[in-house]
């Protein structure tokens, strides 16, 4: 291991994480913009051109925000969660292939950071320990509201992670690999979404569920539960939070797009060397896409009563993924043979 | 081998504090949660040894899963509730018998016979040690009676909860 090869890794993490919390920012903006489009108003745009620098603002406000801590809470661990909130948001997306082999100074460098042949489980076991920092943050708060959405959210989180895990074994089963650069090379032709469209289905149900967006923003239904397990928290504490569950859109979009839509190649088309750039803006493109129907769907659908989502999950989502998993698996074996 | 020694002994030191924080601790919620640095530290170990499927299995199943539903299940009925009880009287002494036996069995092996491992003469890895095609190949044909059983084991489980839980509910109404 040569000090050429560390250095090529702690740059590409550190780009890495700049264009996740700047991509943060930005999916903020996206959004305030792309709803109020949608409900007919004008939304932010006093802040620089266009608003753009609306997100600086946003955050310059938070940081002069007085920080709270309840006399009641667990001091130690309400300071804890934000932070064990957002570190599996900025890990998960380290097996994430934002690229092809560019050749950089006569360097290969590939533009991803870790190609592991287990990068789904990667992903599954991430997304699990994920749900920590909600429920540490609902109980140390000792407050009824934040404790409720607390506890919703690990049991919501729980029932769906199930039908995610079970999304992802589609196209690990027709390429053949765990590894997303192999799940992406495999895509060449033909996304995956054509061959699996009820596990695109069922994986962008639940990971809407998964980061906790509307429909499926239970834990922190603001007429039942004031805000539920982020009520407690001020300032930077509570931008952490929101910081965590963009991040986690942005990171989720990315793994819709790498796993059924083809990730950073585009169909029929192979790049030339010197075009191997274009892999993370196709990337990017197919993100943006996705994001904006996510704000779509938080624009167009009411919150789900709680107990019918635990049915649609239990009883809708998680036989449905069983049988597209049985499928696939049948139709690969046959096809094989 | 200097820097893989260091992984080591830095997260044994971590992984042993742990699970003794998570004995120790009289509150409940902060004794899972001690427990989950241990199964974090256990992963960060499968991955020294060159094994990431399972690190990343014990990652999902233990961190992610079980230890979510156990503090759930504290959050539920709330810590205050799990106060320390003397039920159970044989346990102190039977624990402190086993826990010295596996311990004089730890230090026999370390002293009195070195495998390689531990004398230093590391076997070297066969190639894709540890791939999850090379792990499935093994699971699925070697292996493939004690996963069918395993398999069977935990569906048996799982109705049987089903059923309690069924029962439970009628005797309620």
């Amino acid at each position: 291991m040569d000090a050429a090869l560390i250095w090529e890794w702690i740059i590409k993490s550190a780009i890495v994480l700049l264009i996740m919390t700047g991509g943060f920012a930005y999916t903020t903006f996206y959004e305030r913009r792309l709803l109020a489009r949608i409900q007919t108003r004008i939304g932010p745009n006093r802040a620089g051109p266009w608003g753009i620098l609306q997100p600086v603002a946003d955050g310059v406000k938070l940081i002069f925000k007085e920080e709270l801590i309840p006399a009641q809470a667990d001091k130690v661990l309400f300071v804890l969660a934000p932070v064990i909130t957002v570190i599996p948001a900025l890990v998960i997306t380290a097996v994430m292939p934002w690229g092809g082999v560019v050749n950089i100074f006569g360097r290969q460098v590939p533009l991803y950071i870790a190609d592991v042949n287990v990068g789904v489980l990667y992903i599954m076991a991430i997304a699990s320990i994920s749900v920590y920092g909600i429920v540490l943050a609902g109980w140390s708060s000792n407050n009824k509201y934040a404790m409720l959405g607390g506890l919703r959210s690990s049991a919501q989180m729980i029932s769906y992670e199930l039908a995610l895990g079970l999304a992802f074994v589609g196209p690990v089963l027709i390429a053949g690999s765990m590894s997303l650069v192999d799940i992406v090379e495999k895509q060449r032709d033909i996304w995956f979404v054509v061959y699996q469209p009820v596990g695109f289905i069922i994986f962008l149900i639940a990971t809407l569920a998964e980061v906790n967006r509307a429909p499926f923003d239970m834990p922190e239904a603001e007429q039942e539960l004031t805000a539920g397990y982020h009520t407690e928290y001020s300032g930077m504490k509570f931008a952490l939070f929101f910081m965590a569950e963009y991040i986690k859109m942005i990171a989720v979009s990315a793994f819709a797009a790498t796993l059924f839509l083809g990730g950073y190649r585009l169909p029929f088309i192979e790049y030339p060397d010197w075009l191997e750039w274009i892999g993370p803006f196709v990337l990017l493109a197919k993100i943006i896409v996705l994001l904006g129907g996510m704000i779509w769907v938080r624009a167009t659908l009411p919150r789900f009563r709680y107990d019918r989502l635990m049915a649609f999950g239990w009883k809708i989502m998680f036989p449905l993924a069983l049988a597209n998993v049985l499928v696939t698996a049948v139709i690969v074996v046959i096809l094989s043979a | 081998m200097s820097l893989d020694l260091f992984l080591f002994f830095s997260l044994a030191v971590i992984s042993v504090a742990s699970a003794l924080a998570m004995i120790l601790n009289r509150n409940a919620i902060y004794s899972a949660l001690f427990l989950v640095l241990n199964f974090l530290t256990i992963a960060l170990f499968y991955l020294i040894l060159s094994g990431p499927f399972i690190a990343l299995a014990q990652v999902t199943v233990y961190a992610g899963a079980i230890m979510v539903l156990f503090l759930f299940v504290i959050m539920l009925i709330g810590p205050h509730r799990l106060a320390y009880s003397e039920a159970n009287r044989w346990q102190r002494p039977a624990a402190m018998v086993l826990g010295l036996a596996l311990l004089a069995e730890a230090v026999y092996i370390l002293i009195f016979r070195p495998t390689p491992a531990i004398s230093g003469e590391q076997p070297a890895l066969v190639e894709n040690f540890g791939a999850p095609k090379v792990l499935a190949d093994v699971l699925f044909n070697q292996y493939a009676l004690a996963v069918e059983v395993i398999g069977v084991l935990l569906l048996v489980a799982m109705v049987g909860v089903i059923v309690m839980v069924k029962n439970a509910g009628k005797r309620q109404t």
